[in-house]
């Protein structure tokens, strides 16, 4: 089966996140004063060959785990979609 | 006897020359050894030498630490021998698991570039062995991610082992603990972001490093 894939990956609750806030304290200047709670990331997307649902998630597990993510920092999220063959 | 001195370079390096100038002044003989290589071959010690290996791409230290040669350094970390990470090296050496933690960006979101004031807290270890805790020592940063940071358990566990090698006396980036440089279970694994090597000659505005720079050679002798 082939996936799309899509995953996140952000700071940690708690680890410190200067980009995020600097874009926080930023965007009063532009008139948007609503906004809070900014958080930056990355998203990074692929397509993934696998048996079947269970194992690419068990690959794309460690993927996250080994590669993708530090997870002393960061958390990662797996979004997959099967791509009709 | 001289040691023999392994400074590895992956495509983004930028401090190999230096560290490998500063090994030659102290008498060591210094080899660089490229990313594909799989062998370090005779060296008493080794050395990551800081920049942007692999361009600091998805994270600093991630993609360089599936270098072949990270293997050799990973085999030989674990027999004991001397490995030292500058900089970019300590980010190779977290990734690898090597050491613990991680390093973010600065708090501030600056990139620092100067002169930090450090102080000895541990001499077991194989970069501090010729100084004396309390030693304080005039040591160049020059890192954008150099902040330091681990779990709760991770820093009680670096605090009771006397594993913190190095603190900043004036925190520059947000370091937890004022860290600016820990060492691993075995004291023979020692991860640094400022850059002792760029403090060997008094004509570069300190030499402080100096002592740091002996240290390392003599781990590479006793352990060659």
């Amino acid at each position: 089966m082939t996936f799309d894939v899509v995953v996140e990956v952000r700071l940690r609750p708690g680890i410190a996140d200067p980009q995020g806030a600097t874009i926080e304290r930023a965007l009063p200047a532009l008139g948007f004063d609503g906004v809070s709670s900014v958080g930056v990331g990355k998203s990074i997307r692929f397509t993934l060959e696998s048996a079947d649902e269970e194992s690419a998630r068990a690959e794309l597990a460690d993927l996250c785990e080994r590669f993708l993510s530090n997870p002393v920092i960061e958390d990662s999220e797996i979004t997959l979609t099967p791509v009709a063959s | 006897m001289s040691a023999n001195v392994a400074v590895v370079r992956f495509p983004g390096t930028n401090c190999e020359f230096d560290v490998a100038e500063a090994v030659t002044a102290l008498g060591g003989e210094p080899t660089i050894v490229f990313h594909d290589e799989v062998s370090l071959g005779s060296a008493d010690s080794v050395v990551i030498a800081g920049g942007f290996a692999h361009g600091d791409y998805l994270r600093p230290g991630a993609i360089a630490r599936f270098s072949p040669i990270m293997e050799a350094v990973s085999r030989f970390a674990l027999e004991g021998g001397a490995v030292i990470g500058i900089c970019n090296g300590f980010q190779v050496l977290c990734e690898s698991h090597l050491l613990p933690g991680a390093l973010q960006k600065n708090a501030g979101l600056r990139f620092k570039c100067g002169t930090a004031r450090l102080r000895v807290e541990s001499n077991r270890s194989a970069l501090t062995e010729q100084c004396d805790v309390g030693d304080e020592l005039d040591i160049p940063i020059n890192h954008f991610e150099g902040n330091y940071t681990c779990s709760e358990e991770t820093l009680a566990e670096l605090r009771d082992n006397d594993r913190i090698v190095l603190r900043y006396v004036e925190n520059p980036n947000g370091s937890v603990d004022d860290i600016a440089g820990i060492c691993n279970e075995g004291r023979n694994v020692v991860g640094l972001m400022p850059h002792p090597e760029r403090a060997c000659n008094p004509l570069l505005g300190s030499n402080d490093g100096v002592p740091l720079m002996r240290s390392l050679l003599e781990s590479a002798l006793a352990s060659a």
